[in-house]
């Protein structure tokens, strides 16, 4: 009795509006809804400091590491050439694993696997680097992931967790990026919520963060239970979110209020 | 008067049920049509304070609303202006509107601010909790009803 008043109140609380994407032509990246000042921080590359990031990231790639005392650059070599549009289709589908992985899952598998060194954390100074100066060779080139026809399950997955109302303040992301994006949360754009820019520096943290970082902001925001870094959960809803994108350029390292 | 009281759903004794034993009582109230006649704590709010908690970034209203707050330099616009909340509606369909807004707007985006259950994944830090207490509940009420314009 009980089981079946509380099945019926949450499934009418999940039969809420199921709002269309946005279309291409509609779809705006953060920089879009920038003070001026802080798109000129983005362009240019003297005053946006996520490049020092990627500078770090440069001299990671061909640093040896781990028992196997190999750089990134002796297995890719350049990564102008090697890495370049990368970033585009990530996360991607990992067959080892049976999962997608992101762009850090990814690095930190080379790590494993091919350098014998131990992952990175997430968040810490090397994974960002390494992550901002790979995804900067894709820097202008159109989103392109979510295609491989492994990844259908997981990008639905990732739609679920973005319709899904949670939290405290039971919001969904949909109800503030998909309905309200052109609307004010006191006084912050609301925005598309775009992942086109991550790494990106952010001002409010005043160092780069992941699109990890970001997503759990978002989530605690709704006084939700943050997922975890690494979890199955965020790199759904990154895949999805990198999908959604579909067609917008990187902008990595991007810059944000 | 038995009938009403049986007929009357009790939203919040019905969503604690979902949130088990961990739940914090809720104090029972009753839904009159698109009202709740009575004051959750059982006494009247304090103007001054529930104007006070309005503006304060964790009771989260102006995220959303903005209002007769000249000296608040951040208020939310995706929601209705608070101004004239007093007119256009009475305590007690201000009371309703703050305890639970998805039983007068099922898609509604306004949190109900008096409800554990029902929810989904709510953080350690809040679960079990409404968001705001029947006292603070009370207190916004009796200052919503002042704004008339
Ligand atoms: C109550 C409104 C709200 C909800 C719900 C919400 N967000 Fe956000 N989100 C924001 C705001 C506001 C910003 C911009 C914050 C800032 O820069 O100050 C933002 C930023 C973002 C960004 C960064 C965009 C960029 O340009 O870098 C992403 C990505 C994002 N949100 C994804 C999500 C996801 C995924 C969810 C659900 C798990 C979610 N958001 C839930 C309000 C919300
Ligand atoms: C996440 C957004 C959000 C938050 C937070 C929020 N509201 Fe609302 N509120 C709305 C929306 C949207 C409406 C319009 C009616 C509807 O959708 O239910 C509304 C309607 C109202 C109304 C009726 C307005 C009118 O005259 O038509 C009042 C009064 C009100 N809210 C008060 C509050 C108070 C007080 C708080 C904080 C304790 C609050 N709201 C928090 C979104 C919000």
């Amino acid at each position: 009795m009980k089981i079946a008043v509380c099945i019926a109140l949450l499934t009418a609380m999940a039969g809420t509006s199921l709002a269309a994407e946005i279309p291409l032509s509609e779809r705006r990246s953060g920089y879009s809804f920038m003070s001026p000042d802080t798109r000129a921080m983005q362009d240019e590359d003297t005053a946006n400091p996520g490049m020092l990031f990627v500078l770090d990231g440069e001299a990671l790639w061909t640093r040896k590491a781990g028992g196997a005392d190999k750089a990134c650059a002796d297995c890719h070599n350049d990564a102008r050439i090697s890495m370049k549009g990368v970033a585009a289709h990530y996360p991607a589908f990992e067959k080892a694993l049976g999962r997608p992985v992101d762009l850090e899952g990814r690095i930190n598998l080379c790590r494993t696997n091919h350098q014998q060194a131990s992952p990175f954390a997430y968040e810490s100074r090397e994974l960002l680097a390494l992550s901002a100066f790979v995804a900067q060779q894709s820097r202008g080139m159109p989103i392109a992931a979510g295609d491989d026809p492994e990844l259908a399950p997981f990008v639905e997955r990732g739609h679920a967790l973005f319709m899904q109302r949670q939290g405290q303040l039971n919001l969904g992301c949909t109800n503030c990026h998909d309905d309200v994006w052109d609307k004010k949360l006191a006084g912050s754009a609301i925005t598309q919520g775009q992942p086109t820019g991550y790494p990106l520096y952010r001002l409010e943290w005043q160092s780069l963060g992941s699109l990890q970082r970001r997503l759990r902001a978002c989530i605690t925001g709704i006084r939700a239970q943050a997922y975890d870094y690494g979890s199955p959960e965020l790199v759904e809803l990154e895949l999805y979110l990198m999908s959604r994108a579909r067609g917008m350029p990187i902008e990595t390292p991007a810059v944000r209020p | 008067m038995a009938r009403l009281a049986l007929t009357i759903v009790f939203a919040a004794e019905l969503l604690a049920t979902c949130a088990s034993a961990r739940a914090e009582e809720l104090r029972p109230y009753t839904v009159v049509g698109d009202v709740i006649p009575a004051s959750l704590s059982g006494a009247k709010g304090d103007a001054l304070r529930g104007r006070a908690l309005i503006v304060e970034r964790s009771s989260t209203c102006i995220l959303c609303h903005s209002g007769p707050f000249p000296e608040q330099a951040f208020q939310g616009d995706l929601a209705p202006n608070l101004t004239g909340s007093g007119s256009r509606w009475s305590e007690g369909q201000l009371r309703l509107r703050l305890v639970d807004a998805s039983h007068l707007n099922a898609t509604t985006i306004m949190p109900s601010y008096y409800r554990v259950g029902g929810l989904t994944r709510v953080g350690a830090s809040w679960r079990g909790k409404p968001i705001l207490s029947a006292e603070q509940i009370e207190d916004i009420v009796a200052y919503l009803v002042t704004l008339k314009n």
